[in-house]
């Protein structure tokens, strides 16, 4: 189907703004299908079904919109842990502040220079987890990504990662444009948690393809940065054998847009996959995850976790989905979406699909929005406990279900205190 | 019919269930023709065969351009696809856009003038167009006291209405029951300031092909303060070959008065699928309230998928006035494709929608059923309640808004869909769009049975129930209050379907 004008006169736009990398090594082949998806699809508009409740202009207009720096005024993420740093300064990789990517059973490479070499275990991954992604929904923006990549990592993980992958996104350029593309690849019964953190650019495309063989385990806990300015749209795309485990979290306090797309297929029997999220804003802040889970395989367990605290304005978005093809028996769904908005004018926007085709299956979602329990903050009120501090103690206990998901305890503390942090500083 | 096979239902599904279902799937009851004289427009589309609906039901000038004006923006309004239902496209030059017997062709003055065979027709569909107080065959009719026990019905045969009982006694009560042919004639004013004001002509791709060809259809008026003496109910029956029915229907209840109507549809079963294309506006002012139930049996196809009805129904309630209230209620187990989604404009202050549904497919049926409730007034209440019921290779899907709008507060929304497979080739669906713009509203989607209105599920529990009675009866006791209302034969097999357990559903 040809696209409409407007259409293509945008992604035009866009793509005459990006320079094709010619010398991308192997990469190329994957590289120039990205970007012949992208040109038969288009990019994305506001009449988009998908894109109904996200405006993705200020993603795939030719030049970013500028984002002022923040000094967020407290420690970085994770740094108190021990770790592996990789840095990326506006999507441009610095070894100098980065640690020794040497770790056992972790293989790690630069995209940029992992692109030369002749034989790469990456190649079967990358650009493929995003193209098989783009059905029964397109994803122009991944797409994109992989086209036109600058840098990325590629991660490897053959045994036990003794310590965490930290992946830091600097934001140093009130009008930088980063689009990094990541691959990782466990092998079977290898362990590996990944941490990310930071705003990265005034604008950031991001994505991630990984890859998780059977009985292997992968952590994911990411926070988005605070600048206020920033815009962001990433894609996890997730391919998970029988027995394996992929588990992620992502925390965004502010940013004026995120979209963060995460697309989860469980291929192999027993497979879990738990994705969640929590997310505050205040005044223009426009948070929208969008899942898509496809159980293709017998008794596996899918979870979407997702809360928003919205304030002055805040818009939520969520669009989940879980599909179960035919014969994934014994599935066992759950998706629950919340909103707790805070002040008038907040919004939230939801879609929380189910599209089954298996008959013995489990699957249930749940959305709610609101305003605070008034009976409970009566309660804590006629104990004695300050308005303030009896709202941000329902706040974070609301928070909590999605904050759960993170399995190890010392991140699960570190996104709490966080999270009050921010409510003190937001607080009415 | 294609029985569901033992084999194919998993464990935990309710046996109950799965003999509704079984006996639902049964032979289609209303399949066979009445042969009758017709008298046709020619085959085909165009402004033409508008005109010549519009001057064989004698309308006034303004309903002709009124049509034309649909017709023209029909042309360039293209077929929405975005329904998880395939079908092989349409072809709308096909079809024939208005059937009539001959010996209606002088409409007759009175029940006793009617062709005998469509008399026989609507006898043999459970429906006597006599104004008889004891409705046979439905089930507790003798508990009712005989003065609650009356319905009148308005009978559509193809394009046109063939005749309305009970309209004296219902115009002694100031309630205006006829055609809409008859009411664009005799009541101009009303229609005129009404129609298109809830479902405007342009709404969508068939409510504007309904706006230039529908040919009949019902139309209620309820004065201020009146309470409908009687129930109040349409029949429609296809019967034409390659003939699609658009029929429209009005219904007004003024400030503060009250109306219960019912829908029921049958169609002989051919090879051939065919278009129904109908649109339902009505208009609740102050205080009033409406409800409408719909037991849409029209013929499904056969067990290879062959024939059946496409039904592209497009239904809106507008609740104007402030404490206005409509309950739309369906059973809808008919149709080879159905798309149909009764909507609330809760525009009144305090003004409440209810949305109950219960959709059953079978072989190769396909549903994508659902509602809008659209929250613009203040304190505004809606409530779904839908369960789709899947066997065979049919796909069932809810299909819904709830959308609070920002000058809606304190608005509150409940919803709950569950879904039930039966074998393992047929498929549910739920596409709910949740969109809430202000802080002091309360939406709720929920799939779980226990979430069901905690104070009534307690009220039921702690009179000894289980909570699977509670639940059942909580969710059921509503809809089944309707159905047993229902003055027509398959008011029984409606009221199987309440005994359909939740057990064993998806969300």
């Amino acid at each position: 189907m040809a696209a409409p004008q407007v259409r293509q006169d945008v992604t035009e736009g866009r793509l005459s703004a990006l320079a094709f990398p010619q010398a991308a090594g192997w990469t190329l082949p994957a590289r120039q299908g990205a970007l012949a998806r992208v040109r038969a699809m288009g990019l994305p508009g506001r009449r988009d079904e998908y894109w109904r409740f996200t405006d993705p202009a200020t993603l795939t207009a030719a030049e970013p919109q500028a984002a002022r720096l923040f000094e967020p005024g407290e420690s970085a993420p994770f740094s108190t842990m021990d770790r592996v740093q990789l840095v990326f300064v506006d999507g441009v990789f610095d070894a100098g502040a980065s640690d020794d990517p040497a770790l056992a059973g972790v293989e790690i490479s630069r995209l940029a220079e992992a692109q030369d070499q002749d034989i790469h275990w990456a190649r079967d991954i990358y650009g493929v987890l995003e193209a098989h992604g783009q059905t029964p929904v397109e994803r122009p923006l991944a797409a994109l990504n992989t086209a036109f990549a600058t840098d990325g990592v590629l991660i490897r993980v053959t045994g036990q990662a003794s310590k965490p992958v930290n992946l830091v996104y600097l934001h140093c350029s009130e009008t930088s444009d980063a689009i990094l593309h990541h691959v990782i690849r466990l092998e079977q019964g290898a362990d590996l948690t990944l941490l990310e953190n930071g705003p990265a650019a005034a604008r950031f495309n991001k994505v991630m393809e990984v890859d998780v063989a059977d009985g292997a385990a992968f952590h994911h806990v990411r926070t988005q940065g605070r600048d206020h300015d920033r815009r962001a749209v990433t894609h996890v795309f997730a391919r998970l054998g029988e027995s394996s485990t992929f588990k992620s979290f992502t925390m965004t306090a502010n940013g004026i847009l995120t979209r963060n797309e995460c697309i989860i297929e469980l291929t192999g029997d027993n497979a879990v996959a738990h994705v969640a999220g929590a997310a505050v804003g205040d005044g223009t802040f426009h948070h929208d995850d969008t899942v898509f889970v496809t159980h293709d395989a017998e008794n596996c367990e899918s979870r979407q976790v997702f809360k928003k605290v919205l304030r002055n304005g805040a818009t939520g978005v969520f669009q989940g989905k879980i599909l179960v093809q035919p014969g994934a028996q014994k599935t066992d769904g759950y998706q629950i979406s919340q909103s707790l908005l805070l002040d008038e004018d907040s919004q939230f926007l939801a879609k929380p699909e189910l599209e089954i085709y298996a008959d013995d299956v489990a699957c249930s979602h749940g959305s709610t929005s609101g305003a605070i329990d008034e009976e409970a903050l009566f309660y804590l009120r006629s104990r004695g406990v300050p308005k303030g501090e009896a709202t941000n103690l329902l706040v974070l206990s609301f928070l909590a279900e999605a904050i759960e998901e993170i399995e190890r305890e010392e991140i699960r503390e570190e996104i709490l205190d966080r999270l009050a942090a921010w409510l003190e500083r937001h607080r009415s | 019919m294609a029985p569901i096979d033992e084999a194919d239902v998993k464990d935990g599904v309710d046996r109950e269930t799965v003999e509704a279902v079984r006996s639902m799937a049964g032979t289609y009851k209303y399949g066979w023709e009445t042969e009758i004289e017709m008298d046709y427009a020619p085959m085909g589309l165009n402004e033409d065969i508008v005109r010549l609906i519009s001057s064989k039901n004698d309308e006034p000038e303004w309903m002709t351009e009124w049509r034309l004006a649909a017709f023209r923006r029909w042309r360039q309004l293209e077929e929405p696809d975005w329904a998880m239902v395939e079908y092989p496209e349409i072809d709308f030059q096909k079809q024939y856009y208005y059937a009539r017997p001959k010996s209606m062709q002088e409409k007759p003055k009175s029940l006793d003038e009617v062709d005998p065979k469509l008399l026989e027709t609507y006898q043999k569909l459970g429906i006597p167009l006599k104004e008889q107080m004891i409705l046979a065959g439905v089930e507790g009719a003798d508990a009712v006291p005989a003065e609650a026990r009356k319905v009148a019905v308005d009978a559509v045969f193809d394009s046109v209405s063939v005749g309305t009982t009970f309209q004296k006694e219902l115009k002694k009560a100031g309630v205006i029951f006829c055609s809409i042919s008859e009411a664009i004639r005799n009541h101009p004013e009303l229609v005129r300031k009404y129609l298109g004001s809830v479902v405007p002509q342009s709404d969508n791709f068939y409510a504007t092909l309904n706006s230039a060809v529908f040919s009949d259809g019902s139309f209620v008026y309820v004065p201020p303060g009146v309470r409908c003496p009687m129930e109040l109910s349409t029949y429609f029956r296809i019967n034409a070959e390659n003939t699609g029915q658009f029929e429209r229907t009005l219904i007004i209840a003024d400030k503060g008065a009250y109306v219960s109507y019912l829908e029921g549809c049958t169609a002989p079963q051919r090879d051939t699928a065919q278009l129904h294309a109908a649109v339902v506006e009505i208009v609740v002012l102050d205080d009033a309230e409406v409800k409408y139930s719909t037991v849409q049996n029209w013929f499904p196809g056969d067990e290879n998928g062959k024939g059946g009805i496409y039904n592209f129904v497009t239904k809106r309630a507008d609740c104007r006035g402030p404490r206005s209230k409509v309950m739309w209620t369906q059973v809808e187990t008919g149709s080879a494709v159905t798309w149909k989604y009764p909507s609330c404009i809760l525009r009144g202050d305090g003004s409440q929608g209810e949305f109950y549904s219960i959709a059953i497919t079978n072989n190769w049926q396909q549903a994508d059923t659902g509602t809008k409730m659209v929250h613009l007034g203040r304190n505004t209440r809606s409530r779904i309640v839908s369960k789709g019921i899947s066997a065979g290779q049919a796909q069932n899907t809810y299909r819904g808004l709830v959308s609070i709008h920002p000058k809606a507060k304190e608005s509150r929304n409940y919803t709950q869909c569950d879904s039930l497979l039966i074998g393992d080739k047929c498929g549910a669906h739920t596409v709910p769009y949740i969109e809430v713009r202000n802080t002091s509203s309360k939406v709720e989607h929920e799939a779980t049975t226990s979430k069901v209105d905690d104070d009534q599920l307690f009220y039921c529990r702690s009179r000894g129930m289980d909570e699977e009675e509670a639940v059942a009866l909580v969710v059921n006791g509503f809809c089944k209050e309707v159905l047993q209302a229902l003055p027509m034969e398959f008011a029984m097999e409606a009221q199987q379907l309440v005994a359909i357990s939740l057990e064993g559903s998806v969300g």
